[in-house]
């Protein structure tokens, strides 16, 4: 292959890699941005929803698509609930103190993924993708006898992993009409800027402390059941998510949305790109020395705005 | 008896009921203990950061592993003996230290413990890229035969034990003597209210970058003691499993006293060790143990004992 339909192709990729961590970051950032914690066990919910998609979808047994929805439909509500009694049983007992919390879920990480380990046992497990149609695709090129259309070999991508990008696209514009139009969102909106002042005006904020902490997990919960089908489940399939989410929500600006969507976007077509054209160990060493340094001299991140 | 005659009777205690351990338990556990007293002195490295200066990193393994490396990668590919690569072992971690140091201390909070977690990150990848060297994380072995200082076989069991334990004996020594003095106090002052330390006059930022560089040595001398006695360097020394078991381990012990990361490191291994046997997922005992902790027990064993019955624990 060229070089051209080779970069096309490692954008295609990039594209699923960003689809999907953007899901898993937004998830992160809403926690971080309300709850003002840091969630490590992130990416253990992550993990959680892939592996419960395959026992749904084992479960149920007929056609891929039925258990597919039905992965996508209940795995997300599991973690979710799952996620929110973390909240109620832990989080809310430290009183949501930073430092504490952190230990906690680093705790919590581990607890998570030994219990897989426990039952659903240390090998990977695929499953299987609604539809999966290969779908070739063309490339231009000014050649000798003018403008020629053809099919490189190998240019090619799948209906599924088109199906998860619009998939996420979807998701998230819901969730961002959720947050900016409906009242749910805007209780939500109101616990962030000022919880006191929230609690003050009569909102329940621990309920929504716990809702929020759920919907981050659950957020996780559905990329995980989108990128299935493609890479397979394992217990420990949550490490890698965990630290790019940490990256897009650095990136990002702790706590800004839009930033997250960007970032997710930027370091999900970075990582495609970059795993395509160069050694996947020392990209991840300049991209986690970059995020750092980013950290360190900017800590608010490229699109955050300063906090107290 | 004064507080420091107490707490001088408590170190020199559990220095010599170390000291006669290795006659009394069998094999078994002396051999434990040997790998529980060099892991106590990571312990203790992490705590002066954590428990003392009140500042909580993710990635000590960077430090551990610049310790192991230094001393392992001099060994083994420069066929130095024990005590120079012990040295270089010693001045890696210094100088890994500084750097980073220098770096991370610009953030503070949640920000400070992700950037150390991803400075961590950065030195494992970079272990595993000179795999040519560093064997990745299959790691190397240290010949028998290098591992010899001044005629005596540090493999030998009994040559072992007494060398951790004169390791273990100069890491607590020193640390009780750093907390009682002003260098000591003054980080205390820090942990407790750094602006008020600032605004007595005190460099924070300078004084918080010699803390990070002396927990940071002491964590890279644990590292080479380990490669040094048991004989390995790997890469999974350097993973984020390693810079989470120093947080537990003074965690469960009891950040900011001196015996709590021993008291840590000895109930999570005898604990993991049971787990082990138990089922393959024994890593869930440190979920719930560090779960439970922060929950129920927020200042460890020796901060309650301290809390509850003997203000004077050091």
């Amino acid at each position: 292959m060229d070089f051209g339909p080779h970069l096309l192709l490692a954008v295609l990729e990039g594209g699923v890699t960003a689809a999907v961590l953007a899901l898993t970051a937004m998830g992160l950032s809403i926690v971080f941005g309300v709850m003002r914690v840091v969630n490590v066990a992130h990416g253990e919910f992550y993990m959680l929803g892939a592996v419960l998609a395959w026992f749904i979808a084992t479960t149920i047994g007929s056609h891929p698509a039925l258990g597919f929805i039905a992965a996508l439909m209940i795995a997300p509500l599991i973690v979710g609930t799952l996620a929110a009694g973390v909240d109620r049983l832990i989080l809310r007992r430290i009183n949501y103190d930073p430092e504490r919390t952190i230990v906690a879920t680093i705790g919590t990480l581990y607890i998570l993924q030994q219990t897989t380990l426990m039952t659903f046992g240390p090998d990977a497990r695929p499953v299987e993708p609604p539809f999966n149609s290969r779908i070739a695709l063309p490339w231009f090129e000014w050649g000798e006898n003018g403008f020629a259309m053809y099919y490189p070999w190998g240019l090619s991508t799948t209906s599924y992993k088109l199906f998860v990008i619009a998939a996420a696209a979807v998701i998230l514009i819901t969730l961002w009409l959720a947050i900016t139009r409906t009242r749910a969102g805007l209780i939500m909106r109101a616990t962030q800027q000022d919880s006191d002042m929230a609690q003050a005006f009569g909102i329940p904020v621990k309920t929504v402390y716990s809702v929020v902490f759920g919907l981050g997990a659950g957020l996780a919960a559905i990329g995980a059941v989108l990128v299935v089908p493609i890479q397979q489940a394992h217990y420990l399939m949550g490490h890698d998510p965990l630290l790019l989410s940490f990256i897009v929500v650095i990136i990002g600006g702790l706590g800004s949305l839009p930033g997250t969507i960007i970032a997710a976007i930027l370091i999900g077509m970075a990582d495609g790109i970059i795993s395509v054209f160069f050694t996947p160990t020392l990209a991840k060493i300049f991209a986690t020395l970059v995020v750092a340094m980013v950290l360190v001299y900017r800590p608010t991140g490229l699109m955050g705005k300063s906090t107290a | 008896m004064t507080d420091t005659a107490k707490s001088n009777a408590l170190h020199f205690g559990l220095l010599a009921a170390l000291a006669i351990g290795f006659f009394i338990l069998p094999t078994y556990h002396s051999g434990n203990l040997a790998r529980i007293m060099i892991l106590a002195i990571y312990a203790m490295g992490y705590n002066v950061l954590f428990g003392y200066t009140g500042l909580l990193s993710l990635g000590h393994a960077l430090f551990f592993s610049a310790g192991m490396y230094g001393l392992g990668l001099t060994m083994h590919l420069g066929g130095w003996s024990p005590a120079p690569a012990f040295l270089a072992a010693l001045i890696a971690s210094s100088i890994v230290a500084t750097v980073i140091g220098f770096l991370v201390l610009r953030t503070t909070g949640v920000a400070y413990m992700i950037v150390t977690l991803m400075f961590a990150q950065a030195g494992y990848l970079t272990i595993l890229y000179f795999g040519t060297y560093t064997r990745g994380d299959e790691g190397f072995a240290l010949k028998q035969a290098t591992r010899q200082l001044i005629g005596l076989d540090l493999t030998d069991p009994i040559v072992r034990y007494y060398t951790a334990l004169i390791l273990f004996a100069t890491a607590l020594l020193l640390l009780a003597y750093i907390i009682r003095s002003p260098f000591g106090r003054t980080l205390i002052a820090i942990r407790e209210n750094e602006e008020r330390a600032r605004m007595l006059g005190y460099n924070v930022t300078a004084i918080k970058l010699k803390a990070v560089i002396l927990s940071g040595i002491i964590s890279g001398a644990s590292g080479a003691a380990y490669a040094l006695l048991f004989g390995y360097a790997g890469a999974t020394f350097a993973t984020v499993q390693y810079s989470i078991l120093p947080l537990l381990w003074v965690l469960v012990g009891g950040a900011g006293t001196t015996t709590g990361a021993f008291i840590g490191v000895l109930f999570m291994t005898y604990l993991i060790d049971y787990a082990s046997g138990q089922t393959n997922a024994y890593l869930i005992v440190v979920g719930v143990v560090l779960v439970a902790v922060t929950l129920f027990l927020p200042h460890g064993i020796m901060g309650t004992l301290r809390n509850k019955y003997a203000g004077w624990l050091p």
